[in-house]
């Protein structure tokens, strides 16, 4: 096969060229067990990487060494041990099955509830069949159609070779190398992710999705993005997926820089189910994300809408930087944290500009035994004068052994700017529930409708095919927590 | 065989007897009326009807059609046709009008082995409904009751018991809140409804609203037990010389 003769050349160049004190395995398509200097090499090498990308993962690898994992989070876990992860394993191809036969039941039961079609069902599950072939054709001329428009969306992997001088200008921009730890971590070590450039004055004809990522290779648990968007652009990113997504690596760290020129505007979308773990969240994923928007132009604007139901425990605060004057900031979340599940989400606003504003709407619906805590900054620079922030954090309880907190911090370092905070926390009450079931819909149905009821002033933010699924998911996630 | 048959209901609320053996029997295509004292449990016997949770039956029986209710969920009780239009109806914040009255019926229909409705189709059965009852269509773009004043909220009720075409309906206190004009558009909403198959109770405190929906018998509850019942003239007894002398003379 193509993809592993590849690899297998891969490694023997490397191995050739490099001694790492250790014997590779030319079988094994991972690299030993735990962190050090020559790991960090070794992924770089392995990605064929100019020396200064070397440099620069080295230089984060360094600072990492010097931090401590934070602990300010309401989350609990044990310590990760990181001499216990394989920080580099080639890209795998799934495990190739014939037909849905063979696929898990309970997974097919949820795509179903999904409503996603059967052929995307078997394109999720890594079924071989013919049609594989027509997503390659979509994907060739959505490709096509991008760079007609001197768009590029590609794999981050590709950019550093096909389009090395944005790539250094602007990586580590956003969130510099030494940010937090997970961020240090990443810089050093990530594997693969996006990269998209839109052009000035160019408005992306289409909304750019991971799912359609020309480069089908699993990025791994340290993914990169890179998006920037030049004077007058306009591009909406969505990244995830409604479908349950497996995974045995337990620690996700990401990062996520997004970079707004004069009057342009990035609309980044999330939807995040990544297996939380069985009932006593045994087994499911660490989700510690870094994500931050840079609005660098005049009236610039960055919106992130971010749908988080799945991961143990999540850990993920998508900012922005409002530098350019009269730019703007959106920050629309919902985060379901049901069973053992434990979610520390929000934002930060940092305003520099003049008469620069941000806007948070956090929906936080907590069921089972979970914890779901807001944790939002808003910060307005001296030079922010006339600024304005608007925030509003509304939990929901469903049950009584969940817990829902509001942690907001403001700073505002001058007088004529404006900031507005509201916070509420209600339970599904039972007359509502009553009344409800007493027009003939079910525990869940009833559950459903609610909680979307309050979820719409962010539900209508997403991009209206992702909303209608999102929708599903999380009745889906909050199955069996009501009656 | 009665459509809906209440026999012998007791029921406690926080170990306080409400319902002291309540029996009603109603049949096909009747209309029947119960009037009594604030706090007698008119609301908390309808609420038994519809089997919400804490109003389970500590003696007696129930049964729809034959079948009894007793074991089946408020969900089930209300896909087999038993709606209750709430004294207080309840605001759901962010769920819209529409999409609501959709699961409702669809859930219905499911059940009753009719096909569901589309999107586009059920827009226009529901315009059309909302019409007669003289309910906006903007209203049915808000969030359910929220916002909705009294009588507004009594409307999409009558509105949602058109859409679902219940066999028996429970209509607690529909009339209060409503003006004049609102009373006999619901009242003609109402009556538009009655038909061989089917049956209603109206519950109130007036027999003004038994002018418009005339009932075919009407029966007093007083403390958790009906202590008389009649026709239409017993309403009219009620409205003369109040509660106290049925009560005394009971
Ligand atoms: N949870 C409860 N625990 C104890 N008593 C209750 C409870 N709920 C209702 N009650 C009592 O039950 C009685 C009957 O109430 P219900 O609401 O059925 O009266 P009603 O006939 O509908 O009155 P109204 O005409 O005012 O609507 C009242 O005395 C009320 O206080
Ligand atoms: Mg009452």
């Amino acid at each position: 096969m193509v993809a592993t003769q590849e690899t297998i050349d891969k490694v023997k160049e490397v191995s050739q060229s490099y001694k790492y004190g250790f014997v590779t395995n030319l079988e094994a398509e991972k690299a030993p067990l735990g962190l050090n200097e020559d790991i960090v090499k070794f992924i770089s090498k392995k990605k064929k990487e100019p020396n200064w990308l070397l440099e620069w993962r080295l230089k984060a690898y360094k600072k990492w060494l010097t931090m401590k994992q934070p602990k300010w989070a309401m989350v609990d876990f044990p310590e990760i041990n990181f001499q216990d992860i394989y920080f580099y394993s080639a890209p795998k191809t799934k495990p190739k099955l014939n037909s849905l036969d063979e696929v898990d039941p309970e997974l097919l039961k949820t795509y179903e509830k999904l409503g996603i079609p059967i052929k995307e069902q078997e394109m999720l599950a890594g079924v071989a069949v013919d049609y594989v072939f027509d997503s390659v054709s979509v994907a060739t001329t959505f490709r096509e159609k991008l760079e007609k428009e001197g768009i590029i969306f590609c794999p981050i992997s590709e950019a550093v070779h096909n389009y090395p001088e944005l790539v250094k200008k602007y990586i580590g921009s956003v969130i510099p190398v030494g940010d937090n730890y997970y961020a240090a971590l990443n810089s050093a070590v990530f594997t693969d992710g996006s990269f998209v450039y839109i052009p000035k004055g160019v408005r992306c004809p289409m909304e750019l999705s991971t799912y359609f990522r020309i480069n089908e290779q699993n990025s791994g648990q340290f993914e990169r993005t890179l998006i920037i968007a030049e004077d007058d652009s306009y591009v909406s990113y969505l990244e995830g997926c409604t479908a349950p997504q497996r995974d045995e690596n337990q620690l996700h760290a990401a990062v996520v820089e997004l970079i707004a020129m004069d009057n342009a505007e990035i609309k980044y979308s999330t939807v995040q189910n990544w297996y939380p773990g069985d009932k006593d969240g045994k087994g499911g994923i660490y989700n510690f994300v870094t994500k931050r928007g840079n609005c660098l132009g005049k009236r610039s604007k960055i919106s992130w809408t971010q749908v988080e139901t799945g991961s143990a425990i999540t850990w993920k605060y998508p900012s922005c930087v409002l530098r350019g004057d009269e730019s703007v900031g959106e920050f629309y979340s919902v985060a379901v944290a049901n069973n053992a599940q434990q979610a520390d989400t929000g934002t930060k606003m940092i305003h520099i500009g003049k008469n620069t504003k941000s806007t948070i709407i956090s929906k936080g619906i907590s069921a089972g035994k979970a914890q779901n805590t807001y944790r939002g900054q808003v910060q307005i620079q001296k030079s922010a004068s006339g600024s304005r922030n608007f925030t509003q954090c509304d939990s929901l309880l469903i049950g009584d052994k969940c817990g829902a907190h509001t942690v907001p911090y403001i700073n505002q370092f001058t007088p004529s700017a404006r900031v507005e905070h509201e916070a509420t926390t209600s339970k599904i009450s039972e007359d509502q529930l009553f009344y409800c079931l007493q027009r003939g819909l079910d525990t869940e149905q009833a559950t459903s409708l609610i909680v979307n009821g309050f979820c719409k002033e962010v539900m209508k933010e997403l991009p209206m095919e992702f909303a209608v699924e999102a929708q599903k998911l999380i009745g889906i996630s909050l199955e069996g927590s009501v009656g | 065989m009665s459509l809906l048959e209440i026999k012998n209901a007791h029921l406690k609320l926080d170990n306080k007897e409400i319902l002291k053996g309540v029996s009603l029997s109603v049949n096909k295509g009747e209309v029947h009326a119960i009037m009594g004292p604030n706090g007698s449990g008119k609301s908390t016997l309808s609420y038994m009807l519809a089997g919400r949770e804490g109003y389970e039956l500590e003696t007696g029986e129930i049964l729809l059609e034959g079948n009894p209710l007793n074991e089946m969920s408020a969900d089930e009780r209300a896909r087999s046709g038993l709606f209750l239009a709430f004294q207080y109806p309840v605001e759901l914040p962010g769920v819209g009008g529409m999409s609501f009255l959709r699961e409702a019926v669809n859930s219905r229909r499911k059940f009753l082995g009719e096909e569901e409705f589309d999107h586009l189709g059920f827009v226009k059965e529901a315009r059309k409904e909302a019409s007669k009852m003289f309910v906006k269509d903007e209203m049915l773009k808000r969030a359910v009751n929220v916002g909705f004043s009294g009588g507004e909220k009594k409307r999409f009720e009558i509105l949602q018991m058109a859409m679902l075409k219940p066999k028996v309906s429970i209509l607690d206190e529909t009339d209060s809140g409503l003006d004049v004009d609102a009373l006999k558009i619901v009242s003609e909403g109402v009556n538009a409804q009655r038909n061989k198959e089917n049956a209603i109770v109206v519950i109130t405190h007036y027999q003004r609203l038994l002018d418009y929906i005339v009932p075919d018998f009407v029966h007093i509850l007083s403390d958790g037990a009906i202590i008389k019942s009649g026709g239409p003239e017993l309403a009219l007894e009620v409205e003369k010389n109040g509660y106290a002398g049925l009560i005394n003379a009971a």
